[in-house]
């Protein structure tokens, strides 16, 4: 009897979903994501004598794919947003109906962010990596990772606010008491 | 993990100036949040989609072609 250790390429093939997933949450583009996806496959085949079988697959090709995704960015000519960027001048992400913000929203919100931000929060709210795995992959301190995690959280809170109920928006009451303390 | 991932390092990557002393700085990721769930529903969504063929086929030719160079 063998031992069932997986193979390379069992091992990538059970990576692939959520590295498809990180993929297209990261670039905001199907199309690009698949290519994404399938560069660094050939990547990390080509690579994979670097690779010891047992460690984390996922985190060795997320950080594959997201080097690629920058090389791409600046090939391409296209600014990374500075993580201070202009994202207050779009916070107004309209909800599509009252009250709840659906996915399609929320992925609006999460393109918004800076590159940076989005990366860090997917890599610890949904791709499951702890601060101190992102600060690696990212190449970056644990400390820039958290306050990255932190500025999306705070940015996506602010949208999530606005889209939710209007609980802070001038009710009666509050306008009866403002007339009440203005009139007096 | 390789450090050749700094060659290629963008300029967004480099280390954020020191922080203001604001105790509202680092808000820790709360799991429970909306936020969270709602990264995960984007996850699981994607996730749950078939790996498209494409993939499937370059995997399998990368195998093969690995396969015969070690004949």
């Amino acid at each position: 009897m063998t031992q069932d250790v997986p193979t390379f390429k069992q091992a990538m093939l059970a990576a692939l979903p959520s590295l498809r997933a990180f993929a297209l949450s990261l670039s905001g583009r199907p199309d690009r994501a698949d290519d994404l996806v399938q560069e660094t496959v050939m990547k990390a085949w080509a690579k994979q004598d670097d690779f010891r079988l047992g460690t984390n697959m996922q985190a060795w090709l997320v950080t594959i794919l997201r080097n690629s995704y920058y090389t791409q960015m600046r090939k391409r000519g296209r600014e990374v947003q500075d993580s201070e960027g202009t994202f207050t001048s779009r916070l107004s992400v309209a909800p599509s109906h009252d009250g709840v913000m659906d996915m399609a929203d929320f992925r609006r919100a999460l393109n918004d962010l800076p590159a940076d931000q989005r990366e860090a929060l997917l890599l610890v709210g949904a791709s499951g990596f702890s601060y101190e795995e992102a600060a690696e992959i990212c190449g970056c301190a644990i400390g820039t990772v958290k306050s990255r995690v932190s500025r999306a959280r705070t940015r996506l809170q602010a949208v999530l606010d606005i889209s939710g109920p209007g609980e802070y928006g001038p009710d009666g009451t509050n306008v009866s008491v403002a007339t009440r303390v203005f009139a007096g | 993990m390789t450090n050749s991932v700094d060659a290629t390092m963008p300029p967004d990557e480099r280390p954020d100036p020191p922080a203001p002393p604001s105790p509202l700085e680092f808000q820790p990721l709360d799991f429970r949040s909306e936020i969270a769930d709602k990264l995960r529903q984007l996850y699981s969504e994607i996730e749950r989609e078939p790996i498209p063929d494409k993939l499937l086929d370059l995997l399998e030719k990368l195998d093969e072609a690995e396969a015969k160079s070690k004949r």
